[in-house]
């Protein structure tokens, strides 16, 4: 009997790796590319930027270093404040990427944090899917917003584990449980993930995936950390598969026999 | 004529020129970029259809690292 694959599945696609990553935040694009290929990441987020006019016009691009051949570009909203801004900005991503249909939205609130501004992207969000869009969005870690992006159309829930580039991990994982049990749709952590034992934990919880940049980027040797990472997705995976055991207070139960002692 | 590209007044000898006479100027012909003309997208295959006018505000933009 074949084992039926165990693949995350996006807007109908189907992805082999667990792990989504951002190309922001490296020393340089080779860097960035030897870290993509360490995480094994098949989808890839990219900013929306202002093209340089008339300046080294034999500059390095991104898209020499990951092409968009051979990853799913996730095209991202970030620094973007208001519903109207995101909107433009992906739909300049669509154009760019001739017709792309999957997108991150994000739409912050504030710039010292970074938190989402849920109304904002909420507004956002039911423009985008009117337009056809495939949108996996970034949001709080509150469950009925969570629920309202879906019931909208969102394709995937991207729940904050903690703040943006702060590396704190999970924070709240009774909320995150809360959201993964009622969604219908992927949720993936998005953002707060500092090292592999994080993305391990949100795994473990049921999240179909874990986006993250900073952690890799900012590690001090990033390849390596993009290593662990992708360990760390597929062991968190593997265990939330499996079923832990549950967890008991008190109640020993030794692993090696009690008959048999010498005495 | 004068136009805001990006945010920056640019300066052209030119009269009229469409938005692919531009984007060559600018050596950015085959590059993957995405513009907007006066807050309307102009699609790749209305590049050479597209006229410009003195003022006209444009912007270019391309896929840049970011998480």
């Amino acid at each position: 009997m074949t084992q039926k694959k165990d693949q995350l599945v996006i807007a109908g696609k189907p992805y082999q790796s667990r792990l989504l990553v951002g190309t922001g935040k490296y020393k340089d694009f080779e860097q960035t590319r030897l870290a993509i290929d360490a995480s094994g990441a098949e989808i890839v987020t990219v900013a929306i930027r202002r093209t340089n006019i008339g300046q080294n016009e034999g500059e390095p691009s991104l898209l020499d270093f990951v092409p968009p051949n051979r990853f799913t570009y996730l095209p991202n909203t970030a620094g973007c404040y208001s519903a109207d801004d995101a909107v433009r900005t992906l739909r300049l991503a669509r154009e760019l990427l001739d017709g792309h249909k999957l997108v991150k939205l994000e739409v912050l609130g504030d710039p010292k944090t970074l938190y989402p501004n849920v109304i904002e992207t909420l507004k956002a969000a039911d423009v985008l899917i009117k337009e056809g869009f495939d949108v996996m969005v970034y949001t709080s870690d509150d469950p009925i917003v969570a629920k309202e992006l879906e019931n909208i159309g969102c394709c995937a829930i991207m729940p904050l584990a903690s703040l943006i580039g702060s590396g704190m991990g999970i924070l709240n994982p009774w909320n995150l449980q809360i959201i993964i049990e009622h969604a219908k749709v992927p949720v993936l952590v998005d953002a707060g993930v500092g090292t592999a034992s994080d993305a391990a934990i949100a795994m473990e919880l049921g999240c179909e995936g874990v986006l993250m940049n900073t952690a890799i980027a900012a590690a001090n040797d990033p390849i390596l950390m993009a290593t662990a990472m992708k360990k760390a997705i597929e062991a968190g995976r593997e265990a939330f598969l499996a079923g832990r055991m549950a967890k008991k207070l008190y109640s020993a139960s030794p692993s090696s026999p009690t008959q048999g002692m010498i005495s | 004529m004068q136009l805001r590209i990006n945010g920056n007044i640019k300066s052209f000898d030119d009269n009229s020129m469409t938005v692919e006479g531009l984007v060559t100027k600018l050596n950015l012909l085959g590059k993957r970029i995405a513009i907007e003309k006066n807050g309307m997208i102009i699609s790749k295959s209305e590049f050479q259809n597209t006229t410009l006018q003195d003022g006209d505000q444009l912007e270019i933009v391309g896929a840049v690292g970011g998480g």
